[in-house]
Order: structure tokens, then sequence, then C-alpha cells
């Protein structure tokens, strides 16, 4: 019995959750019989497809999937730049999600096969380690991720930096959610009616990006953890929401996420970051929803200490991971899915995480 | 991959370092970004650092909330 973890995956309390799920779907206003939720966490598109989640809501529910793994997002010319770095003799660190992405030509797995210094980092403090203890060697670590990635490796640089570590630069790619809520919105090809969501980032944020966004855009927003009772709850208030013709930041998950966020965090990323118009992987640019390294921490800046300028990729033409992760259309309707592009052999970075939508779905969905 | 299982602290070192453990398995992971960490306070992690505190009392009142409706359920059931 794991405390705080099975308690949260009550059958019982899943049937009757589901069961007002089911209640509050029939009492929709017309105009919102057909309700869409979006889930902007890759760790929610994982454990809906493994909990079987969608099979459980009404056919007028659709849970549609975001862009909520980081991987996914991350352009084909960062994966060509880090392997360009490697084939020169720099030491790359990286999360183990990135090794198998494939970029223009290549992906990091095989360059270390060839015999290339990339090693695979559950977290970036062993980056660190490395560093220290090779300090003849360049060390790169590929700093991607959304707002939970990002406050890490914002303490790791005030920690290099109080242990005056020299070798250690960071290539970053880092995403913001709230932004990126603002752009699925807009675009007038999509249809999100609300969004679940994600947890450990609400946790940096805390409610009041949300807050901005539901006031501008009137559309339920409800904070949500990972077991299966969380989401059916998070579905749940979402339905309320709308029955009840509301729409506000419903924080579901209070055990952990505080209003405020973390300030620890946020303070850190304010120290060392600013915010630019990032380029994701299938969506184009976003304004405002990447984080940069201030110019004063060039000498972490793996771009700025190499004099090297990440160009945008030549992704696989025929790969629909863009359409993907906007939520216009299923894995399983991208023409390459199950038979060219599997995680055996994946085409797209959607396959390659194990947060990525396709991947999801060819595991759990048949 | 967000990890949602949270983890006690069972020891906290001097370098703002600690060692967290859930069922039996443990690790040691950085207390840089979260406030007073205290020894037997639940966390999560994210890439070896700790987030965020759980707060307790929040979550067994949720786990209590969520027995009551198992309960109603196998009453509904036994009807």
């Amino acid at each position: 019995m794991m405390k705080y973890i099975d308690d949260y995956k009550n059958p019982g309390a899943a049937r009757k959750i589901t069961e007002n799920i089911n209640t509050l779907a029939e009492k929709l206003p017309a105009a919102k019989r057909n309700f869409s939720i979006m889930e902007v966490c890759g760790s929610h598109t994982m454990a809906i497809a493994r909990y079987g989640i969608r099979e459980l809501l009404p056919e007028n529910i659709s849970l549609i999937s975001g862009p909520g793994c980081p991987v996914c997002v991350t352009d084909a010319g960062y994966i060509d730049t880090a392997v360009e770095l490697s084939r020169n003799g720099i030491t790359i660190a990286t999360f183990g999600d990135m090794i198998n992405v494939p970029g223009s030509d290549t992906s990091l797995g095989k360059c270390r096969s060839e015999g290339a210094d990339i090693h695979i980092c559950y977290s970036p403090l062993s980056a660190l380690e490395l560093a220290e203890k090779n300090p003849d060697r360049e060390v790169v670590f590929l700093a991607i991720g959304f707002e939970t990635t990002i406050a890490p490796l914002m303490a790791l640089l005030e920690t290099a930096k109080s242990k005056n570590i020299k070798n250690l630069s960071i290539m970053t790619a880092f995403k913001l959610v709230p932004p990126a809520l603002e752009a699925l919105t807009s675009d007038p090809e999509l249809k999100v009616d609300s969004f679940l969501c994600p947890a450990h980032v609400s946790a940096i944020i805390g409610e009041r990006p949300y807050q901005l966004f539901v006031k501008k855009h009137k559309i339920p927003c409800v904070i949500a953890s990972f077991e299966p009772l969380d989401i059916l709850y998070g579905i749940e208030g979402i339905l309320e929401q709308v029955v009840s013709n509301k729409a506000f930041v419903d924080n579901r998950y209070k055990r952990v996420v505080k209003q405020e966020g973390n300030t620890t965090a946020q303070h850190f990323m304010d120290k060392y970051l600013v915010p630019y118009d990032a380029s994701w992987r299938g969506i184009g640019i976003i304004p405002r929803s990447g984080l940069k390294l201030k110019n004063e921490f060039d000498e972490y800046n793996t771009e700025k200490r190499f004099n090297i300028e990440v160009k945008p990729g030549k992704p696989n033409p025929a790969c629909r991971c863009g359409d993907v992760l906007k939520g216009k259309i299923k894995p399983s309707e991208c023409p390459l899915f199950r038979r060219t592009c599997n995680p055996f052999h994946p085409v797209g970075p959607c396959m390659v995480s194990s947060e990525g939508s396709c991947a999801a779905f060819f595991k759990y969905v048949k | 991959m967000c990890l949602a299982v949270p983890m006690k602290i069972i020891q906290i070192n001097d370098d703002n370092t600690g060692i967290v453990a859930a069922d039996d398995a443990s690790y040691k992971v950085s207390l840089s970004l979260i406030k007073d960490p205290v020894v037997e306070e639940f966390v999560i992690v994210h890439a070896g650092y700790a987030i965020e505190k759980l707060d307790e009392e929040e979550a067994n009142t949720r786990i209590d909330l969520f027995r009551e409706l198992a309960e109603v359920n196998s009453e509904m059931v036994k009807q």
C-alpha cells in the first residue's frame, strides 16, 4: 500500500464519480452538448490512456490531448544542434526521452552508438556531478521542459554558480504552459471548450496565470493530479461549471498546488530567465511562450558559449505530430501510425517520448 | 514525465540535499526549491528536486471524501 497513492485509485469512488459525470453530461446546454476537454500535460495524456478514462465517459464528452510533452514540442533543429555538439567532442547530458527523437538526419542515440559522449540523466544534478568530475571537459545539459523542469534547472545554475563550476552550460528550449493555452484557444481551426490543467506545472506557477486566462476567455479550467480519481474528479469539476453556466479556476489538487504556487521556484526563474517568442514543433511561434537565459548569464548559455545558433530543422513531412499536438487529429488518424512509425522505429517525437500522445495510443488504445 | 508519488523526507543534509523514501526505495534529492523542509514531511519530486510539500491534511480530507463516495456506491449496488 503506497501512502497517498492507492487511496486515489478507489474503484467504488471512481464508479460514483463516473455516474455523476454521466448525469452532468446529460444536463449540458444544447450549444455545448458535444463538449471537449483538453489535457495539457503529458502525464495526464499517459494516465488517461493507461486507466481507460476515455472509455468511461459518455459519447458527448471528448478528451483531446494537447502539447504537454516537452520532447514532442522541441524543434528538430534543436536535436540537430545537440548532434553537432556531440560530434565536436562536447559531452552531452540529457533526459532519456531525448535520445531517440529523430532530428533532421539522425538521433542522439545513433551518435552515442557511434562513440559520442552522451549521458542519460534522471536529474540535472547528475550533469553537475559530471562537470565536477571532468573539469577538462565541456558538459552541455539539454535543458528542455515546462515550468516543472525549468525551476530545478535554475536551482542547478544557482548551485553551479556557488560552486564556481565553469565547464557546464545549458542549451535551453524552455516552454511555458499559459501562453500555449492562449494560442490553442485563439486557433480558429480548434474547438477547445475547457482545460484540464497540469498538476506539477501548476505547483510551480500557482492559480493566478489561469485566472487571467479564464477572465479573458470564460473557459473552465480545473487543476488536477494524475491518479484515476483525480482525473475523473477534475472532469466532473469542469462539467459542473458548464452546467451551472460558470467559468473559473477550480484547484482540485490543493494537496500540492498552492494558490500562489512555489514562490522560491518563481524567484529562481525570474532571476535567470526572460520570456521570448518560442517556436513549438508542429505549432509554430507562440508569443512569449519560451524562457531563455538573461544576457548576464551567457557563460551558462550553450549557444553563446560555443557561438552556435539553433536553426529550424527538417522533420519528416509525412509526420503529423503537429496536428496531434494541437488536438486536431487522433494519433490513429496519422497515415504513419503503427506502420512506419511505432516505438521501435519512431518517425515523430510524439511516438518517442513516454509522454507522447502517439506512444500512449500505441501502448494502451487498441 | 511527472511522478505523482509523494515521498517522505527521512534525512536532511547541510548542503540543502536530503533523502526521501517511498515504500522501500530511497533517493537523494535537492531540497533547495522548498521552504523549511522537515523530516517526515511528504514532498513531490521532479527531476531530482523536491518541488512542493504535500499538504497532508488536505490529502486526507480528500481521501475521506472519496471513501464516502465509495460507500455510497456500494450501498447503491446492494439496493
